[in-house]
């Protein structure tokens, strides 16, 4: 297997862009990722896409050639892949496999959602398609209520407080004012956070990301070849994507993701490394609960302390352990389809020293961690400076 | 069907097909054969652990109260 590098990032800001349809947002990130890597469209051998669900939110179908053809990405296999949040992990998992099986050299991987121009109802419904629309969705589950439910039940058996999940959302929050492609740059404070309008108990809308639009781009190479096209190469030390049940009901203990820990133990084998190596991490805090189970299930605290860690500012930017520089989902936005490449290309900006008002002392080796669903779909990937 | 509340959440934001009907709790149940079951519950809300039984079922959507 061929060691791979990622060697050009792009992203669009993310927000709700009532002027901007879907392939205009995935072609801005696409060519601004090949700008970065100084690589002309028609040198890509494939285009890997995370989208989670364009026919439903904007009616368009066939997306990749759609948008690989608008990029000049053309006569190459262009390929939607599809995993609920984690469809551009996905992408990038898969992208990363061909790479390193000798198929292709330069294979571009995009992620792209359009989601505001729906109303929140209807956002609410197709996003529940996440789940079990046999079981838990025609009893009436949404997104937020699954992860109420994972929350009530991490409350009960961990003693979690409320505000150790509002402090997710206040350190996210000052994280992503400080990012100037972020959704919503603003700080917020403990009281508001604990005093949001309530979304499903006990999670309030400061528990919630963002609905929004957006796109991001990375660019990966075979490690051998990288200095071709950049100075600061990012090598991909360890990957994995795993699943589990769809239906939350169907899962042994939903404290857990079982799927997280299993793709991180996979990821940190094939990197040689442990959870305690990991200096910063992007995670897939789609809800403040999930930020917690997160940095439990990935092993950078024992389970049911993952409360605690946040609450005490471990994990904020200039913590022992920063997570979500970027402002997370919670504040950078959550267009679901882009979400996987973006924490890609939010950690190799840290790798690369490029992050500016966010940059992190330590920056040698990053995570980011992707999840799908109520954890039925997750990626996991360890990337290292060069 | 009888079963312990597994864990609960009521509903302000439902998706669009239940606009009419938030908020409503949800809950997953721990049935006696040890299987789970995501529901709706009717009448007195209900907390993790407490006792509970199948009322009915409404457009396929199972109720539970509690016992």
């Amino acid at each position: 297997m061929r060691a791979v590098a990622v060697i050009g990032i792009g992203k669009t800001a993310f927000g709700a862009f009532a002027d901007r349809d879907l392939r205009s947002l995935a072609v801005e990130a696409g060519l601004a990722c090949l700008a970065d890597a100084h690589v002309s469209p028609s040198k890509v051998e494939a285009f890997y896409l995370g989208n989670f669900a364009g026919p439903s939110f904007v009616g368009q179908n066939h997306l990749a050639p759609y948008i690989a053809g608008a990029m000049g990405v053309e006569h190459v296999p262009c390929t939607r892949f599809e995993a609920a949040c984690a469809s551009s992990g996905s992408a990038f998992f898969h992208a990363v496999s061909s790479v390193a099986a000798g198929m292709y050299d330069l294979v571009l991987v995009g992620g792209v959602e359009k989601m505001t121009s729906q109303s929140t109802p209807k956002v609410t419904e197709i996003l529940a398609g996440a789940g079990d629309m046999c079981g838990e969705g025609r009893a009436g589950a949404t997104f937020p209520a699954l992860f109420a439910m994972i929350a009530r039940r991490h409350m009960y058996q961990y003693g979690t407080t409320r505000e150790q999940l509002a402090a997710v959302a206040v350190k996210n929050h000052a994280n992503g004012a400080k990012n100037p492609q972020a959704h919503m740059r603003k700080v917020i404070t403990m009281e508001q956070a604990l005093n949001g309008k309530p979304i499903s108990e006990p999670l309030t809308v400061y528990d919630c990301s963002l609905i929004s639009d957006g796109a991001a781009a990375v660019l990966i190479c075979p490690l051998e070849r990288a200095s071709e096209f950049t100075s600061k190469p990012v090598v991909v030390k360890g990957i994995a994507q795993t699943s589990d049940h769809v239906a939350l009901d169907e899962k042994d203990d939903i404290t857990t993701f079982r799927a997280v820990k299993e793709a991180a133990q996979k990821a940190y084998k094939m990197a040689g490394v442990t959870a305690s190596d990991i200096q910063l991490a992007e995670l897939h805090d789609c809800f403040t609960i999930a930020e917690i189970v997160a940095t439990e299930d990935l092993g950078f605290v024992e389970k049911g302390s993952g409360g605690p860690y946040v609450l005490e500012g471990k994990t904020c930017l200039h913590g022992e352990r920063p997570i979500n520089t970027s402002g997370g989902l919670k504040s950078k936005g959550h267009p679901v389809g882009a979400t996987g490449v973006a924490q890609i290309c939010d950690v190799v900006l840290q790798l690369r020293g490029d992050a500016g008002e966010r940059q992190v002392a330590r920056h040698d080796l990053g995570l980011a961690q992707n999840l799908g669903g109520s954890g039925a779909t997750a990626v996991v990937t360890v990337l290292g400076a060069a | 069907m009888k079963g312990v509340v597994y864990t609960e959440t009521v509903v302000f934001a439902p998706p669009e097909q239940f606009a009419a009907d938030a908020p409503y709790q949800l809950v997953i149940v721990t049935l006696e054969n040890g299987k789970r079951l995501t529901a709706r519950v009717l009448g007195d809300r209900v907390a993790i652990g407490d006792a509970v039984e199948s009322a009915e079922t409404r457009n396929h959507i199972p109720f539970f109260h509690k016992i």
